[in-house]
């Protein structure tokens, strides 16, 4: 792969990537996320179209527009959110799309689905239904099915974050053996020591651009850590701070499962107190996104407590949370504004007691709110256009306007300035630390270790639903939280 | 099929103001054939269409009658869908309020219409709640998808019907399947001299000027509205969504009765296995077509009613069968409905 | 006992329209496209089927317009459903009020100004013993012997079906497959459709020989009720048309018996849609509807 770009609108996910892949070798490609990893390889798969650049596959310059045409030069895929029919059987899933015939026979179709399994040493009941697998086994038949149409390149995207340990040394074995049968492996991760573990060569990438390329055997995960978070600048967090003061938000224990049913939160326990910042780092999917829910009121857990200034708040819905002074920024401001509606119906949505006389809304008064915060958060828009219309750093001001026009006495902030702008970035950092210096309790949840470090007074990392450990915020620091997000104890 | 393809990109600004007109014209345009085909002039037919029936204060007046319970339906639809519950069951609500209108209009007998007419409407806005109910209970309990389970009680309500006008409700003089007529003090009184137009007007541009006061201009309309936008935003914003759905699906279910109740006391005085001709499924027409605003309603619901009596003079004048009305009310139903994705997406080559 | 065979035989009659519209609707969800446009469909498969039997003298060109007149429903509603990813209740709606206009309208004009009503001489029915017994319509015998089991091997053991059973679950992992989601829908769309159109046709070109208003009554929100009542399954949805038919069939005869005529059979007919809508209820949100039933599909 030659000089891949491609941008979303105004975010770059891939700067010009050179990617080479040799014959039967696993090649990881590490990062963190956004670092363009997995839009490298849809690319490749004909999941994403691309902007610029050039593919060869065996020597040969190919156009990959679709899956099917990826399919047809040999190259395969198993993305992280499976492309299976779950209540059909493994073999109906595995000649899917490859049938080669317009009658099916499923006799035909189990044999070639246990001819497969046989053949790549991928044990699998081909009349299973899908949907009863486990996660360990679905990834198997993904394989397999990539694997029964000849690929020669196989991509697969994050394998191990769904797996148990044991699956794991099962998927490494069968990587390692069909990497000695001669196919490529592309193996996507964040987890150095499984990249050491399995790879022979490293490619690293960070916003966008290849780091570097480097055989396993000449490095080490120290080095790897180092090139995958890069250099942060000295924190802006160490101005002014105050002592931090009393304990405002206290989580218990805290249990909480995704859409899935899968334990997501797996007993957290955390303390953030009025006047400092506790940033939460940790690679993507290890359960940041279910305990900002919970402290959101969007998902109820499990198990645990959360007390926010001594109001027990747990299972309670958004409204409680809101009425118990938590301001919320979630991490898809899509999902928490109503697109539609306008600038300033949005800034009052929250509070709209405020608003509104016997029932009433209060259109003067709505109008003037969004006016006076607009003017005081600099946000380009008028209050009737519809949110929806306005670029991703003033539709984040918004959400911040409506959230601190309330004088919060907890922020749960989640991924504030993701796909935003260098000067809306700095805006809504500046904001954010003015709170903690107003008092505020500020839990702040990141993938950009850069933002971690510039703004916590301490950082927790999160791996697999647990706190992996506690760090201070200095530089010094990083390479242990880079490898506490990577799983190593530090 | 490969080739062209919807991509995301917002329409020119022109567009949504004129989509009205362009849905009136693409579907004249599509209709006119079929006015060929039954051997007459299309410019001339659609004099007849849309001008005629406003020309005489006889046919005017037809005119509101006939949108009457197209305003309560389109409505009761308009004011669910707005708040994200899809309500297919217009129909069958509207049935159940005439049942209890025909009930409530026997047993009011004797008292004053002052008394007797509230009760009616009441007891109709009940039964029309009431049969949206269960299906209510099982979106919010349950997340069982409403489109469904409100669609398939229509036949239901009509069975309920029949029963009744075959059985216990039967004319016992004529013998035919007519409930007895109900009290003269349960008549909905004319509202205007020498026409058939009746209270059951007024109530339904009560029930608009109430539906849109309320969605534009209160609090609980503005979280209907913010439901039916995005549900995961009002949740995240603080609103109880399931109560919204709830309360949208009621108030449907009872905007609905109201015009059973209407048919029932302004038009036919008793129950009759044809007191709705899919006026509920019409309503489904009428709200998409006023893009579920009260105000788009009113004007969409005045345009079917015009459309309706535009057929029959048309057809008593050249011979156009009057079926051709239902053809332009469905032909401009899906015209809008694909001229309405023309908003947010664009046709391009792939 | 002669009752006995005679509600038999009129179950298997009352069937035969349900069980065109049950598999006809079955494909359109496995598809994942509900379609409420199936009883304007058999509405307009009734009066189109008719109207050419009578124009052409030929019963089976009838059938063929049936077939053709579906097969543009199912595409019109592929058109709104699929290629513009319209609202499905509303299109569906428009597309049902659409033709039931569409064919008062040529009813009209084709028919009007006649002092009796326009006949053909229907489809004779079959006896294959020559005595009476299982005397049946041809399009009865071949709903039960043949579409059936086709319908089930279509959609099981065919790749055809494979794609639809895909779309219908996960149109993401059948795009990943390389299916063309687009081509497959419309094609379920269609095929349903044309069996809507046939259903529908069965009144006017076997039972009446002749087309009147309100024809189809409601029979295709009946086959909606059927499909979900048989979970998506071919063999369980066409049971429930014979226990509907049955029960039809069963009250129209004890209707007339003395004693009999307070009874609400109303409520019987009644119970298909009431027993959908609990087994709904009972099963909760874990009713394995399609996974993307309602869903139009756009890629990214």
């Amino acid at each position: 792969m030659r000089g891949i770009a491609k941008r979303f609108s105004h975010v770059v996910a891939n700067d010009r990537v050179d990617f080479v892949l040799r014959p039967g070798e696993v090649h990881a490609l590490l990062g963190e996320n956004g670092a363009g990893k997995t839009t490298l390889m849809r690319i490749l798969y004909g999941l994403t179209s691309l902007d610029e650049g050039s593919i060869r596959v065996g020597g040969r310059d190919v156009e990959i527009r679709s899956p099917k045409d990826a399919i047809a030069a040999g190259v395969g895929m198993v993305t992280q959110h499976f492309s299976l029919v779950g209540p059909m059987t493994v073999a109906d899933n595995i000649v899917l799309g490859n049938t080669g015939s317009w009658r099916t026979h499923p006799a035909a179709a189990r044999a070639r689905a246990s001819g497969a399994a046989e053949r790549f040493g991928i044990a699998i009941d081909p009349d299973a239904i899908v949907d009863r697998l486990s996660i360990g086994e679905r990834q198997r038949v993904e394989i397999l099915k990539a694997l029964s149409r000849d690929c020669r390149v196989l991509v697969l995207d994050e394998p191990t974050a769904v797996l148990v340990p044991q699956e794991v040394d099962a998927l490494f074995a069968t990587i390692a053996r069909l990497a000695g049968e001669g196919l490529s492996v592309v193996f996507i991760s964040h987890k150095l020591a499984e990249v050491m573990a399995i790879a022979d060569r490293v490619t690293v990438m960070r916003q966008g651009r290849v780091v570097g390329t480097v055989p396993s055997a000449d490095t080490d995960e120290r080095e790897l850590a180092r090139m995958m978070v890069g250099r942060p600048a000295r924190g802006l967090a160490a101005s002014d701070r105050p002592a931090p003061r009393d304990v405002v938000l206290r989580v218990e224990g805290l249990r909480a499962r995704d859409d899935d049913g899968l334990p997501a939160v797996d007993g957290v326990s955390l303390q953030v107190r009025s006047g400092e910042i506790v940033g939460i780092a940790g690679v993507s999917g290890n359960g940041q996104s279910e305990l900002t829910e919970v402290l959101s009121g969007m998902r109820a857990p499990a198990a645990g407590s959360v007390e926010v200034a001594g109001r027990r708040l747990e299972g309670k819905p958004p409204s409680a949370f809101i009425r118990a002074g938590v301001g919320r920024i979630a991490e898809d401001r899509h999902a928490s504004v109503i697109g539609e509606l306008s600038v300033a119906y949005n800034m009052a949505l929250e509070d709209l007691g405020s608003f509104s006389a016997r029932g009433m809304l209060d259109e003067g008064r709505i109008r003037a709110h969004a006016e006076s915060l607009i003017e005081r958060f600099d946000i380009k828009a008028r209050p009737t256009d519809p949110v929806r219309t306005l670029s991703g750093g003033n539709m984040q001001k918004v959400l911040l306007a409506r959230v601190l026009a309330r004088e919060p006495g907890l922020l749960v902030v989640s991924q504030p300035t993701r796909g935003l702008d260098v000067g809306a970035t700095e805006y809504v950092r500046r904001q954010l630390l003015a709170q903690r210096a107003a008092g505020a309790a500020v839990l702040l949840v990141s993938e950009d270790l850069d933002e971690i470090f510039e703004m916590s007074d301490r950082i927790l990392v999160m791996y697999e639903g647990k706190i992996a450990g506690e760090v201070g915020a200095d530089v010094d620091d990083l390479e242990r939280v880079g490898l506490l997000m990577a799983g190593r104890s530090a | 099929m490969r080739g062209w393809r919807l991509r995301e990109q917002p329409a020119p600004s022109w567009y949504v103001p004129a989509l009205p007109l362009l849905a009136v014209g693409v579907t004249f345009v599509l209709t006119s054939l079929f006015v060929i085909a039954a051997g007459a002039d299309p410019l001339e037919a659609y004099r007849y269409f849309v001008i005629e029936p406003l020309a005489t204060r006889f046919s005017a007046l037809e005119v509101l009658v006939t949108t009457t319970p197209l305003l309560l339906t389109g409505a009761a639809v308009a004011f669910a869908f707005r708040a994200g519950y899809y309500n297919i069951g217009a129909e069958g609500q509207l049935l159940c309020g005439a049942i209890a209108a025909a009930w409530a209009g026997t047993l009011v007998e004797g008292l004053p219409k002052i008394a007797a007419l509230p009760l009616m409407i009441g007891a109709g806005m009940v039964a029309g709640a009431a049969w949206a109910l269960p299906p209510a209970i099982m979106r919010v309990r349950f997340g069982i998808d409403e489109v469904v389970t409100t669609l398939l009680l229509n036949p239901v309500a009509l069975l309920l019907v029949t029963g009744l006008l075959n059985g216990p409700w039967r004319d016992p003089v004529t013998g035919f399947p007519e409930s007895e007529r109900i009290a003269a003090s349960a008549e909905f009184p004319t509202i205007v001299d020498r026409s058939r137009l009746h209270l059951g007007f007024f109530l339904a541009l009560v029930v608009i000027a109430a539906g849109w006061f309320v969605t534009t201009r209160t609090v609980l309309g503005l979280k209907l509205r913010a439901t039916g936008l995005s549900p995961r935003g009002a949740r995240f914003s603080g609103i109880d969504v399931g109560r919204m759905l709830m309360l949208a699906a009621l108030v449907s279910g009872a905007i609905a009765g109201v015009a059973g109740v209407s048919e029932v006391a302004g038009i036919q005085f008793r129950l009759t296995e044809g007191v709705s001709p899919g006026y509920g499924y019409t309503g489904i027409v009428v709200a998409t077509l006023g893009a579920l605003a009260m105000v788009g309603v009113a004007v969409a619901a005045a345009f079917l009613g015009i459309v309706s009596i535009g057929a029959d003079t048309a057809s008593r004048a050249l011979a156009v069968p009057s079926q051709l009305g239902l053809v332009v009310q469905a032909t401009l139903l899906l015209v809008t409905v694909s001229l309405l994705v023309f908003r947010r997406y664009r046709l391009r080559r792939a | 006992m002669s009752l006995l065979l005679t509600v038999v035989e009129a179950t298997l009659r009352n069937a035969t329209p349900l069980v065109f519209g049950t598999v006809g609707e079955l494909y359109s969800e496995r598809a994942g496209v509900l379609n409420l446009g199936i009883e304007g469909t058999m509405y307009a498969g009734a009066f189109f089927g008719f109207a050419a039997a009578y124009g052409t003298d030929s019963l089976l060109l009838g059938l063929l317009a049936a077939v053709v007149v579906g097969m543009l429903a199912g595409a019109l509603m592929g058109l709104l459903s699929v290629s513009l990813g319209a609202n499905q209740h509303v299109a569906g709606i428009g597309v049902t009020l659409l033709l039931v206009g569409l064919s008062e309208f040529s009813n009209r004009i084709f028919f009007s100004g006649r002092d009796t009503l326009p006949k053909i001489e229907p489809f004779a029915q079959l006896e294959p013993f020559g005595d009476g017994a299982l005397a049946q319509y041809g399009l009865t015998y071949f709903a039960f012997l043949v579409l059936v089991p086709a319908a089930w091997w279509v959609l099981m053991r065919t790749s055809f079906g494979l794609h639809v059973r895909a779309v219908g679950e996960n149109p993401e992992a059948a795009d990943a497959a390389g299916i063309n989601v687009y081509r497959t829908r419309y094609l379920a769309l269609m095929a349903g459709g044309a069996l809507m159109g046939v259903g529908g046709s069965f009144f006017t070109l076997a039972v009446l020989g002749s087309f009147t208003l309100d024809i189809i009554a409601g029979r295709g929100w009946v086959c909606i009720a059927l499909v979900i009542f048989g979970r998506w399954r071919v063999g369980r949805a066409v049971a429930g048309t014979l226990l509907f038919a049955a029960v039809y069939a069963l009250q129209l005869r004890l209707r007339i018996l003395p004693g009999w005529g307070d009874v609400p059979f109303e409520l019987l007919l009644a119970l298909p849609y009431i027993v959908t809508i609990v087994a709904l209820a009972v099963s909760g949100a874990n009713v394995a509807y399609p996974g993307a039933y309602l869903k139009p599909y756009r890629r990214t």
